[in-house]
């Protein structure tokens, strides 16, 4: 199965013509930034690509990340992308289960060691290695060694790739991010909570065609985490007019204003959600009138609270400016009566002086 | 109802304001698409230029519109989603435009060729059409015997 | 993984703020409290007129320069205008700026769109970057300017400029150019109480002061 090449057959069985597949690639191409020119290679690097072996290792998650790229309500060339890899591993979708399972996974990484790819979602707890475990094997176990014949590793989610809400404050159980444990393999991380599919099946191209795409600081493909949602919001214009939804059932948000003010986290959230959208291009959170969350970021869940505003302080600071009060009162107080005594003892110090004296001294 | 027609013509003048919006970078596009006619007049290659690769103002659009003019051919392609291909005045200078399902852009180009590659038909295509064609004439012949 | 900008934002929103909100409360009451605490002699002289409204009157009359003066000195007066109205209406009427009153204590009002507001920034900036000018040109006030005076110029020029920067993007993260702009907020905040910065607050104290003891001896202030 692996050795076929992947999309012309499954293209036909779906009756999907060429020139819709060069409609797509042309579109992959503006979309992950790269020059126009590449389109026809990008097409040719497609047809021809063996189909890749992909091991997928979900660990303290919650299948939404899977939900996601599994739900599309056309065929587009997308799903036949995802479809198109051998997934020889996914104990969410695969039909094995148990030993059968494990030995498929064993199998999938023998016959092609040193070419597969792992796809990760969720975190990996090491408080106590027992808190998740697959088959009896703890999930850093299973990561450690799959890893290790990896072509490269595609951490999809918040939670695989930064730690995302398990990692949330205290963390319970003590979870990390795939590149905490993995320093030896390139690493795509593919945030958000969960990621948009087409961001997936365009980095899964990429990888295909031409390798590992350019990334962030934070390991994230720059096609697709460049720009913030604040930079490319169509409710941008209502921010720089000072026009604000002061709460979700006001005249400003049924006027659709600019959600900064219920919270909202653009501004310093990466993502494409504003220009490819969620749910084949319908909407995505900002245009259903709610702020975004900041999924795409570290410690999204820590970051000060989902519906309180940016510039708005996140600590206890009532606690400190009432201490401050008191303090500040206090010292005044103290302060006031040390210059009272100065001023008492200095009165008290002086010697009166008549016209006499001065005549006497000059 | 006058309040509406105010409204409307308040819209439209704004929208007419909008048009005029540049950021200045159609003169510099217009100039990369003389440079590719003359490299395709000089040795047959090609040039796509991305216009999503750059920021685009209405005023832009308008300016590189009215300089390419429209030309003698214009093509819809429902591909998962409309495509529109159009020659420019400038025979030689195309415009793509592909949309999804929804109506949205998808991307947007100027291609610098004597035939758009997307326009032919695909030999992939072509063997599904033989195919389907043989399919169909065994097909007709059942039903008249 | 960390986003070391986004951990310096929730710094200067987290305990950064709390510092320096701290540090603003306690040191304007202290300074306010010792002030009112020392007070003066009683005057057991009786009035010849009315103090406390000669006072009240002196805060407000004395925010306009006498005859002559703006001619004496056009940039420190029309400069040290435009600069106070332009940094209040750019701290007052941004809409984040809003949401933060708003979350400290309760209140709020329209917000003003992002043209007026970068304008008051911009003639701000321009203004403080004059004053500086005649500081460094004219002898007298050169003579007269201390350190004091020059940290207090850079840290109210540099909330407005990274301000801008921040909203507009003009080079560097989003993130990073809001955290640096809080921080520079909050250097200001801790700086007030004990430097001339104070005088936004004791400037009526001692208006009111001066124009009451005018007042109680019958005279116009």
């Amino acid at each position: 199965m692996a050795d076929q090449p992947m999309l012309p057959e499954l293209m036909k069985a779906h009756g999907i013509s060429r020139r819709s597949f060069l409609k797509y690639c042309a579109t992959l191409t503006s979309a992950m930034a790269l020059p126009p020119m590449l389109a026809p290679k990008i097409a040719h690097a497609l047809e021809s690509a063996r189909r890749p072996s992909v091991i997928w290792l979900s660990f303290q998650e919650c299948t939404g990340c899977t939900e996601s790229i599994t739900r599309s309500y056309a065929p587009t060339i997308e799903d036949l992308i995802f479809n198109a890899i051998s997934l020889d591993y996914h104990h969410t979708l695969q039909a094995a289960s148990g030993h059968a399972a494990e030995a498929a996974r064993k199998q999938a990484m023998e016959a092609n060691w040193g070419e597969y790819l792992v796809v990760v979602d969720g975190s990996i707890p090491t408080k106590n290695e027992g808190y998740s475990c697959i088959a009896g094997i703890s999930n850093v176990e299973m990561l450690k060694e799959t890893a290790e014949g990896a072509a490269a590793i595609v951490a999809v989610g918040t939670c695989a790739a930064y730690g995302g809400i398990p990692h949330a404050d205290p963390n319970p159980t003590g979870a990390v991010a795939v590149g905490d444990i993995v320093t030896d393999k390139p690493i795509i991380n593919v945030p958000g909570c969960p990621p948009i599919p087409i961001v997936m099946t365009s980095v899964l191209a990429h990888f295909l065609t031409f390798g590992l795409p350019e990334l962030d600081d934070l390991g994230r493909p720059k096609a697709f985490y460049g720009e913030t949602i604040h930079d490319r919001c169509y409710r941008r214009p209502f921010y720089d007019k000072g026009k604000f939804a002061e709460s979700f059932d006001d005249e400003g948000a049924k006027q659709g204003w600019c959600l900064y003010k219920l919270g909202c986290k653009g501004p310093t959230t990466r993502s494409v959600c504003a220009t490819v959208k969620w749910n084949d291009g319908t909407s995505f959170p900002i245009q259903s009138g709610h702020p975004c969350l900041g999924c795409t970021e570290p410690d999204f869940w820590d970051n000060g609270g989902f519906y309180k505003p940016l510039s708005t302080p996140a600590g206890d600071y009532r606690k400190f400016a009432a201490a401050a009060v008191a303090g500040g009162a206090a010292l005044g107080v103290a302060g006031g009566a040390i210059g009272r005594a100065n001023k008492a003892r200095a009165a008290r110090a002086h010697e009166t002086v008549d016209a006499h004296d001065l005549e006497k001294k000059s | 109802m006058s309040i509406d027609l105010r409204s409307a013509r308040h819209g439209h003048a704004l929208a007419e304001l909008k048009s005029h919006v540049s950021t200045g970078n159609a003169r510099p596009v217009l100039n990369e698409i003389l440079a590719a006619l003359e490299k395709l007049l000089a040795d047959g290659t090609a040039t796509t230029i991305d216009l999503g690769a750059l920021p685009f103002a209405a005023g832009d659009e308008r300016m590189l519109d009215a300089v390419l003019g429209k030309g003698e051919v214009a093509a819809t392609l429902e591909l998962s989603g409309r495509s529109q291909v159009e020659e420019t005045g400038i025979p030689g200078v195309w415009r793509i435009d592909h949309y999804d399902p929804n109506g949205e852009t998808l991307s947007r180009f100027v291609e610098v060729t004597f035939l758009p590659e997307i326009l032919k038909s695909q030999r992939e295509d072509a063997e599904t059409g033989l195919t389907r064609l043989a399919a169909r004439l065994e097909e007709l012949d059942g039903q008249t015997h | 993984m960390n986003n070391p900008y986004f951990d310096l934002l929730m710094w200067a929103r987290g305990p950064g703020f709390d510092i320096a909100l701290t540090i603003l409360i306690g040191g304007l009451l202290l300074r306010v409290v010792e002030i009112v605490v020392l007070s003066r002699k009683k005057d057991l002289a009786k009035p010849k007129g009315s103090p406390v409204l000669q006072g009240l009157k002196t805060i407000f009359t004395r925010s306009v320069p006498r005859k002559g003066l703006i001619k004496e000195a056009p940039v420190t007066y029309i400069g040290g205008y435009i600069f106070h109205i332009g940094f209040a209406i750019a701290f007052l009427f941004l809409g984040a700026h809003i949401a933060l009153i708003d979350d400290l204590i309760g209140i709020q009002w329209p917000e003003a769109n992002k043209a007026l507001i970068e304008t008051a920034a911009a003639l701000a900036v321009v203004a403080l970057i004059a004053l500086a000018w005649t500081r460094i040109t004219n002898p007298v006030r050169r003579a007269l300017t201390t350190f004091d005076d020059w940290l207090v110029w850079l840290l109210s020029i540099l909330p407005l400029v990274t301000g801008y920067i921040a909203v507009n993007r003009i080079f560097g993260d989003g993130t990073l150019m809001m955290a640096i702009h809080m921080l520079s907020a909050e250097a200001l905040m801790v700086a007030f109480p004990f430097t001339k910065l104070m005088h936004a607050v004791t400037f009526a104290m001692a208006r009111y002061y001066n124009g009451s003891i005018q007042g109680r001896k019958g005279a116009e202030s």
